[in-house]
């Protein structure tokens, strides 16, 4: 795979590249907004090995169930399991209830898994959906395990420099369609700063009515001026 | 309803987790700043937030520690882990480059140019870019180029901006700033942007604003500032 005489150690050299001894990790920015009657989430697209892009078009809006999803962020490996995990047990518990599991359900398992192996995962989670008993919700498992409700959630790499836009620009009471604008924005102005963010904005509402997934390419991203 | 969270932003989620518990009082690292400047027509706005002891303790002297002012219409503010002994031993010791003996004739004639004190910073930066972890924004007026802004970075690289932020606070801002900024802003517009992004990292804005006529500072404590959207 690569030349006997590379040194596992010698972790710069422009001869060989890096990609091959690094783990693929979705370094990433998601988003999630609840609103009146759903949730809007949101992810960019790039899965990166070290320097590399693995995946430029990659898609970190991952259904669960019917009406949750969850957006992922750390390591890719981790995080897919932990999502393959939780499906499967949430759809045995959805077919045992004979009815739509709640989103806040489908959290905890995502909450179970992460904390108990907490030392051995990377795994950054938001997990929003509708449910009919209390509607759109958005539920927080960073990494460690925690988990708490929030109205608007950010995550990944590239989360850290939209908290100042996130926070002044977040109101109560947005329409559907302000917070499609506002998670675009959030993740635009993410993805021009982060180096491991990048690529489409992948864009997920979901309600009472479904799921209706869009994605916003790179040349139709919101702009600001550059400096 | 187990899982409801009471925090009124998301910065302060953050902030809880990373739990400060008084270490700042023997600390000798960064006080998670945010320094930001801003150039617009007629002149330049510097401010810096004020993180520096989370409430416990005034700080107004803290922030002459931040933005010191070498020269009558040159601004200088460090952010980074340098101790605060160290910065502000450093950044006087640049005012004395433009106040020494040997200057004094030279300066007579004519006030210094920004870029001589952007460049002095740089040379600082770049000899002791193996020990230092820290950056400088230097920001003023001069009679041959007007205002500007540069940015001096962790390895002793120089950039003049229209805009520019730094300190370890300054993460949290950047989607915010890019957000805001547009060229060819009035002064207004500048304060605006710097005293909200300020605010936006937290506690009370410390501002200087430097234009032909000369240098003038402002306090403006938190309670004066636009209330952010609680997510309570």
């Amino acid at each position: 795979m690569f030349p006997a005489n590379v040194s596992t150690l010698n972790t710069y050299n422009d001869l060989y590249p890096d990609w091959t001894q690094r783990e693929v990790s979705t370094g990433t920015t998601i988003m999630a907004v609840e609103f009146e009657g759903g949730v809007v989430i949101g992810a960019d697209s790039r899965t990166t090995t070290g320097a590399y892009i693995a995946n430029r078009v990659t898609d970190k809006l991952t259904p669960i169930h019917e009406r949750i999803f969850c957006c992922r962020s750390g390591s890719a490996a981790d995080t897919q399991a932990i999502a393959d995990a939780v499906t499967y047990q949430l759809g045995f518990h959805s077919i045992e209830l004979d009815e739509a599991p709640l989103v806040q359900t489908a959290a905890s398992l995502f909450r179970e898994m992460c904390y108990r192996y907490r030392e051995e995962l990377m795994a950054g989670i938001i997990v929003a959906g509708w449910d009919p008993r209390r509607g759109g919700q958005v539920y927080t498992v960073p990494v460690g395990g925690m988990m708490t409700r929030q109205p608007v959630s950010v995550g990944g790499s590239g989360s850290s420099y939209i908290y100042g836009y996130v926070d002044s620009n977040y109101r109560a009471g947005m329409s559907k369609e302000e917070c499609l604008k506002f998670t675009a924005e959030a993740l635009a102005l993410a993805m021009e700063r982060d180096g491991s963010s990048g690529g489409v904005v992948r864009l997920a509402v979901i309600s009472e009515q479904g799921v209706e997934r869009q994605a916003i390419l790179g040349n139709q991203l919101p702009k600001f001026s550059t400096v | 309803e187990g899982a409801t969270s009471t925090v009124k932003s998301l910065k302060e989620t953050k902030m809880n987790e990373m739990s400060v518990n008084g270490e700042w009082r023997s600390s000798k690292v960064s006080t998670e700043t945010t320094i930001i400047a801003v150039r617009y027509d007629g002149g330049v706005v510097i401010g810096s937030d004020s993180r520096a002891s989370m409430g416990e303790e005034y700080v107004s002297s803290r922030v002459i520690n931040k933005v010191i002012q070498v020269h009558d219409k040159i601004f200088c503010c460090m952010a980074g882990s340098l101790a605060d002994a160290q910065a502000s031993q450093m950044l006087s010791s640049i005012s004395s480059v433009f106040t020494g003996q040997h200057m004094s004739i030279y300066l007579q004639l004519e006030p210094p140019l920004v870029k001589s004190a952007a460049a002095i910073m740089r040379s600082f930066c770049y000899t002791h870019r193996d020990e230092l972890s820290a950056g400088f924004i230097v920001a003023g007026w001069d009679r041959k180029n007007g205002p500007q802004v540069f940015q001096v970075s962790l390895g002793g690289m120089i950039l003049e901006q229209a805009f520019t932020i730094g300190g370890s606070g300054s993460t949290f801002i950047y989607g915010y700033a890019d957000a805001k900024f547009k060229p060819g802003m009035t002064r207004e517009e500048s304060l605006s942007l710097a005293m909200d992004s300020d605010n936006v990292s937290g506690g009370v804005v410390h501002l200087a604003i430097v234009t032909e006529k000369g240098a003038e500072r402002q306090l403006i404590p938190g309670n004066k500032l636009p209330v952010l959207q609680s997510l309570a």
